[in-house]
């Protein structure tokens, strides 16, 4: 679904991803883990085409979608849920899931949008009880479905989560991870998860990458991952000691 | 039947895909954590990054057998110790032994690697397998004990050694699957032979071999005499150990584990990659390992890399038996000349045992070879004119095939010494 080969980008002289590969098949769920500053989020901006790429290449269902301006890329079907939402907080919730629906600058039939909408009430009946409550107002996890709800609005077949459970409560980030395996298991999309909270999002991945200071270090099976020490150590917080 | 149907039966252009990513993350963690990598890519100005392709692979420098003696123990490992969950020795046949360790993902692996190698051959979760391969140090007792018992199969650890006892744990247990050296299996035949029992009272059905280089005509013989389906499976201690590649029951070369390790096949002399299909040395670069990673190794081994599909449904890639080791190359009278070229000769004349020895000697500065063959009791209790004649014909082929005249004697059976572990073929008396 989704191949991406020996990609680089960066902000002006400062290189951030060196040649970085990864691919999806169709339904994956995969998680690239990382500390902060080793390029996660970059990584999901030059795929989504916020940040131009100095290199490499994105095939996103064969087609190269590297060049593409970002528009393009959602009208695809591969939609990016940015990091620390970008919610409009002075609208209303549904007028939040609405604009997900303006894929360039086109609205969608209104009959589509009403049926989206129930979808996305129905995977979080939360937003349905806050539909007219103004976005600006709701707490961190309900933010972040919000979110999520919106990308849905465009009709992705692949999602781009940037930290979703960022900032938020244990009990709340457990709860996110559960939608985010829904969204697979009842909308068939392919999800490419960027993370900090390896742990939570190793359990619902069926793959994972770990990105360090850009660079691709280990890949693998989740479970794989999740007995590599280098992981455990930095990401799980977890000493060996304490596995013996 | 396969093990990983999904990785077995993978595209090309996702396997690709996965080769390549796999080569990056190895080639990032070998170059910050093992110096001994570090410096050999300093030295030829090679940054991880600058291998953006599996064909900029070519740019990366070998690493041999020596590399191992210098960093011995520990040096070549990518991750503490305290990480590493098991250590192996290679034997050592050619020189100091070289260590090589495994964390517990390696050794996960490792098993899957194995079992798809025991699928190819046809083993079950219903199957008894008796494995004859030494536990300790090498590789194979373990290696591929690990992978029956993820397949579910019952495992019996025989070890190498003592024939007359694994035959009656083959008998009484009901061995259907033998996992042994190819020259081990011959002498388990011919003590049922001596011993007088019915390869039928045996249970066998699959022997996988390997460890050791060997020829179809010795596969067609250990099938016949043991009564079972004889496959090859190929794998070395620097890499992972048994477990690289393994012959499905097509038995027509064997499929590499291409998604685990990249091969190529270069001329030994030159290093140059051999062109599509011809006979060189493997080398090996393993994609997953995570404490003992290994960048173009230099395996010493003969092969080339098979054309074409296999009716299996695999797509990895085969490569063909292996046809000796680039060190068993003998220079006879300024020629080269491999100990399995004297083999497929000698395999195609009737009433030749699969026994045999290269005898070297030097006479006055010339070198002279005695090629010893074991026949059996039919050529030799008849008479001389049919003995003499036998010899001359294998001489003339002999001499056809090297290009070098050499002396041929034919000997009684079992006057070559048997070993349980692998046969010395080669007697090298000459003094330079």
């Amino acid at each position: 679904m989704l191949r991406i080969k020996n990609l680089e980008a960066g902000y002006g002289p400062l290189k951030v991803l060196r040649k970085v590969s990864l691919h999806i098949g169709p339904g994956e769920i995969v998680t690239v883990i990382g500390a902060n500053g080793a390029g996660k989020s970059t990584f999901l901006k030059t795929i989504a085409g916020l940040l131009g790429a100095s290199g490499g290449e994105v095939l996103f269902e064969k087609q190269d979608i590297r060049k593409l301006p970002a528009e393009r890329i959602v009208s695809l079907g591969c939609s990016l849920v940015p990091e620390g939402r970008q919610l409009f907080a002075p609208m209303t919730v549904r007028e939040n899931l609405v604009l997900g629906a303006c894929v360039q600058f086109r609205r969608r039939r209104d009959e589509e949008v009403k049926e989206d909408l129930d979808r996305v009430f129905v995977l979080f009946p939360r937003l349905k009880e806050r539909e007219t409550q103004l976005a600006g107002t709701l707490s961190g996890g309900e933010q972040q479905m919000l979110a999520i709800g919106r990308a849905l609005l465009s009709r992705p077949r692949m999602l781009l989560l940037d930290e979703p459970s960022m900032g938020l409560a244990p009990r709340m980030v457990r709860e996110i991870f559960a939608h985010i395996a829904r969204l697979r298991r009842e909308f068939g999309l392919t999800i490419l998860l960027v993370e900090q909270n390896a742990r939570g999002a190793l359990a619902i991945a069926d793959r994972g990458y770990v990105l360090e200071t850009g660079r691709m270090i280990l890949q693998g099976p989740s479970g794989d991952l999740l007995l590599n020490k280098d992981v455990q150590r930095a990401y799980l917080g977890r000493s060996p000691e304490e596995d013996a | 039947m396969y093990w990983e149907p999904d990785r077995e039966c993978m595209g090309k252009e996702e396997l690709e895909q996965l080769q390549f990513e796999r080569l990056q993350s190895t080639l990032n963690r070998i170059y910050s954590h093992v110096p001994a990598y570090r410096k050999k890519f300093d030295a030829l100005g090679i940054l991880p990054e600058d291998i953006g392709s599996l064909a900029d692979f070519s740019r990366l420098p070998f690493t041999t057998k020596e590399d191992l003696r210098e960093n011995y123990p520990y040096g070549l490992f990518a991750v503490p110790l305290r990480e590493v969950v098991r250590i192996h020795a290679s034997s050592g046949t050619t020189g100091e032994s070289t260590v090589v360790g495994y964390t517990r993902n390696d050794v996960r692996i490792w098993s899957n690697l194995t079992a798809r190698v025991l699928t190819m051959g046809g083993v079950t979760k219903d199957d008894v397998v008796q494995i004859a391969f030494g536990y300790g140090l090498f590789t194979g007792g373990f290696g591929l004990h690990y992978g029956a018992e993820q397949i579910g199969a019952s495992v019996i650890p025989a070890s190498s050694g003592n024939t007359h006892r694994q035959i009656k744990i083959m008998m009484d247990f009901k061995t259907t699957a033998l996992v042994s050296t190819p020259s081990y299996a011959l002498l388990v035949a011919e003590t049922i032979r001596e011993q007088g029992i019915p390869p039928a009272a045996l249970s066998l059905k699959y022997g996988l071999f390997g460890a050791e280089p060997w020829s179809e005509r010795m596969r067609r013989e250990i099938e016949e005499k043991l009564g079972i389906v004889a496959t090859d499976n190929y794998g070395l201690s620097e890499i992972i150990g048994p477990g690289v590649s393994g012959e499905c029951r097509e038995q027509n070369g064997l499929h590499i584990n291409e998604d685990h390790f990249l091969v190529e096949v270069v001329d030994p002399e030159t290093l140059q990659p051999m062109p599509g299909g011809e006979t060189g040395e493997l080398v090996i670069t393993s994609l997953t390992k995570e404490a003992f990673p290994m960048i173009r190794y230099r395996t010493r081994d003969l092969t080339s890399i098979l054309p074409g599909d296999c009716p299996c449904g695999r797509t990895l890639r085969r490569m063909a038996r292996v046809r000796g080791r680039t060190d068993d190359m003998l220079i006879i009278k300024g020629v080269n000349v491999f100990p399995s070229q004297i083999e497929s000769v000698l395999f195609e004349f009737e009433g030749t045992e699969p026994h045999y020895q290269i005898v070297l000697d030097r006479k006055g500065g010339l070198d002279e070879v005695t090629v010893l063959v074991e026949v059996g009791e039919s050529i030799f209790f008849d008479q001389m004119r049919q003995q003499r004649g036998m010899m001359e014909r294998i001489r003339k082929r002999l001499a056809q095939e090297l290009g070098i005249t050499v002396e041929v004697r034919l000997v009684e059976k079992k006057t070559i010494a048997r070993s349980e572990g692998k046969t010395r073929r080669v007697i090298d008396n000459r003094t330079l």
